[in-house]
């Protein structure tokens, strides 16, 4: 709409100038419009159920306190981590639902690795980062290696993988854990190895966990991967059209294997913050924060698998689980916050849609008006 | 008076009764008593004001969460209490967020607060420090920092093994074929009290008796959520010839009930007299309910609160105090079999009879 509108206005505009302003917009307006109608939708069902939609609004848009910001950094930290690791799947056409699994594996090995002090002092943080990796990359090749030499779909084997992960996350820690309550957990990470955070806010109890800065780390690693090696570029290519990349002498099958690896190895890390910066055990289910991996098939779709986007989605569902402690003050269950976060991700897809459905007749118009003009031309030679 | 019985009741049975403390948290929970002893009471300031943080499900699931609310209530219209705010876990929410939700009511002037589930042991640990003019209580909790004991913490226990001890009786009083069953939720040593102690019990009546055992999950807590998990252990137990069966699942457990109406088979209920919550159809099956009594528990505690004493250190509800114990709901026990439980319960509180807490 907008960019037919601004079409005979900005008649002297440059083409390239109008393209980069619909690409922002076409860009921005999507993930807009869809947190708009995701808060629309959940103040309506609230208003059916007989809640006020206006309390809801008016805490969801409350400024957070320094604690729950301290959270909601956090939290988005993990779940950027989490998004890179699905985003990589997903650039190749690979949709690895089992980035939960691998976040077990990855979390539960890692545990037991840094509890046992293999490794002393701070080196023991590196050690764990390579260990709770190579799990995550392990458990995700099998899903990896059943598809490229059984031809089973990695979203059907990941499924059952991620049923198996915790099961068997849950019998490890209860054979080889301590007693802790009424649960198992690992062991503890030793004192030396406990990264100190970032203190942001002198007052909050609590702080910036210090590995929360691997999603930073991460994200820009990603997008050089994709966007600035030969790898990325294959990966793309694949992504685009599997056939394609094979004619084009791309080796899919390898491809398939260490993309799998790849987005196993990051899925293993994204508890590392956590577990450094505050939980220092492994046990299902007080010591863990399950569901983690799934929230990031979720960011990575709504951030349309770009390393900003993410951020920002991650950041979005953060904020949004941050706030929902208070809607339980104003007598709203905090569980509507589901609902936001899955209509926002619902709407995203559909606006993408549209906007990509809008962008690519403009795109046709534009060629068709190029051609008449040119053969208009010609005619008129 | 009944906080120092209590606490003898918790040493003594230490080594019985609570499996949690049966192996690294042995020492640990004497020490926790010792110190317990010397902790000066918590001084609240101002008129008491509660705040109740559920566990997942939150209210209306029947049980558990039901059960605090009720002990709420109680204590609500009984001393006039103004001020109360409820919270509720979400599903694999992060330990920020329970330690947010704590530190909420705290900060907003809730000087009684009560975190329902031991999920908020470690929420409490960390978060109780920070106010020490606060009493905190954690039911089913533990003290996960072995050294460092915080003095306006209460930990509510329950002997869940001794209720189950007279259900598992009753059981094997009633049934008809020398087998019955036990569905737990999830695989741990809290559920695994309730196997033992209802082992014990029907081995008690009759030591031939043949005792099925199925947990729903290993580990993953979704076993107390998973109604057609229980009723897939269930029906396994009704094909293989139990007549009976115990769940100690939550809200699994209604998947349980199920599969007794299906097999025209009887059932036991757990937490809540499940007879009265149940549906009709259901209730019909329900031949008993191993009560522990949450909401005793939760009204005890802000009743302390309200007197200027609140509880603090490990308390453990047992039978002698009413704490656990046994419906009657819908006459199925018959008169012989419940001169029978009394007698049972009569030797427990002796002492005559210890009910182990590990199967």
């Amino acid at each position: 709409m907008s960019e037919r509108e601004k079409a005979p206005a900005g008649g002297s505009a440059t083409p390239a100038a109008r393209r980069i302003a619909g690409s922002v917009v076409s860009g921005l307006l999507p993930p807009l419009v869809a947190v708009v109608a995701a808060m629309l939708a959940t103040s309506v069902l609230i208003a059916a159920f007989g809640g006020s939609p206006g309390d809801f609004l008016q805490v969801i848009f409350s400024v957070p306190n320094d604690r729950v910001l301290l959270t909601i950094i956090n939290q988005s930290a993990m779940l950027s981590i989490s998004g890179i690791a699905a985003a990589i799947g997903f650039r190749m056409g690979l949709f690895n639902i089992g980035v939960e699994g691998q976040y077990i594996v990855g979390s539960c090995a890692g545990a037991f690795f840094a509890g046992s002090g293999l490794v002393a002092g701070p080196l023991n943080i590196l050690a764990t980062l390579v260990v709770a990796a190579l799990a995550g990359a392990a458990y995700a090749s099998i899903a990896g290696l059943l598809k490229v030499f059984r031809g089973v779909s990695e979203v059907i084997s990941a499924i059952m993988l991620n049923y198996i992960a915790l099961t068997m996350a849950g019998y490890l820690v209860t054979k080889y854990g301590q007693a802790s309550g009424y649960t198992f957990t690992t062991e503890r990470l030793p004192l030396d190895a406990q990264p100190l955070g970032f203190k942001i806010f002198a007052d909050a109890p609590g702080d910036v966990w210090a590995l929360s800065s691997l999603a930073l780390i991460l994200g820009i690693g990603y997008w050089f991967l994709i966007a600035r090696t030969r790898f990325g570029f294959e990966l793309r290519v694949t992504g685009a059209s599997s056939t394609a990349a094979l004619a084009s002498g791309v080796n899919v099958k390898r491809m398939t294997l260490i993309t799998m690896a790849l987005s196993g190895a990051v899925a293993g890390l994204v508890w590392m913050p956590a577990y450094f910066g505050s939980v220092h055990t492994f046990g299902v289910p007080e010591n863990f924060q399950a569901g983690l991996g799934f929230l990031g098939l979720a960011v990575a779709l709504l951030g349309r698998n770009r390393t900003l986007g993410i951020f920002f989605a991650a950041a979005l569902f953060a904020f949004l689980s941050g706030q929902s402690n208070n809607l339980q003050s104003a007598g709203i269950a905090k569980d509507v916050i589901d609902i936001t976060q899955g209509t926002t991700v619902l709407a995203v897809v559909v606006a993408y849609e549209v906007v990509g459905r809008r962008r690519a007749r403009s795109e046709a118009e534009r060629v068709s008006r190029q051609l008449e003009a040119e053969r208009a031309e010609v005619v008129a030679s | 008076m009944r906080r120092l019985s209590t606490y003898g009741v918790a040493l003594a049975t230490c080594g019985l009764i609570l499996t949690a403390c049966g192996t690294a948290a042995d020492d640990n929970d004497s020490d926790n008593d010792a110190a317990a002893a010397e902790c000066e009471t918590v001084q609240l300031e101002g008129d008491p004001q509660v705040g109740l943080a559920y566990d997942v499900g939150g209210r209306g699931d029947q049980s558990f969460n039901d059960s605090a609310y009720a002990g709420l209530t109680q204590a609500v219209s009984e001393f006039g209490i103004a001020e109360v705010t409820e919270g509720e876990a979400g599903q694999d929410e992060s330990e920020d967020i329970r330690e947010e939700r704590l530190r909420t009511f705290a900060d907003s002037g809730h000087n009684v607060i009560v975190g329902v589930g031991f999920a908020y042991s470690e929420a409490v640990d960390t978060v109780a420090p920070d106010y020490p003019n606060v009493a905190f209580a954690v039911i089913d909790g533990f003290d996960p920092t072995e050294d460092d004991v915080n003095c306006n913490v209460a930990y509510l226990g329950f002997a869940e093994n001794e209720g189950s001890f007279l259900v598992g009786a009753a059981a094997a009083l009633q049934s008809q074929t020398g087998t019955i069953g036990f569905v737990g939720g999830v695989n741990n040593t809290l559920i695994q009290k309730f196997e033992a102690g209802y082992a014990a019990g029907a081995e008690a009546v009759n030591p031939d008796i043949n005792i099925l055992t199925t947990y729903i999950e290993e580990s993953d807590p979704a076993g107390f959520g998973d109604p057609a998990g229980g009723q897939a252990a269930a029906e396994g137990q009704y094909a293989d010839g139990a007549d009976i069966v115990f769940h100690a699942a939550g809200f699994s457990g209604t998947g349980v009930f199920d599969a007794a109406v299906a097999a025209d088979k009887l059932a036991i209920g757990v937490d809540s007299d499940q007879f009265l919550t149940a549906g009709p159809e259901q209730a019909q099956h329900i031949i008993t309910s191993m009560l522990k009594r949450v909401d005793t528990a939760t009204y005890e505690f802000i009743a302390s609160a309200v007197n200027g004493e609140p509880d603090q250190g490990f308390t453990t509800f047992t039978l002698a105090d009413d704490g656990v114990g046994y419906s009657t709901s819908g006459n199925f026990l018959t008169p012989e079999t419940i001169a029978a439980l009394e007698d049972y319960k009569a030797q427990i509180i002796a002492g005559d009879i210890e009910v182990p807490t590990q199967p």
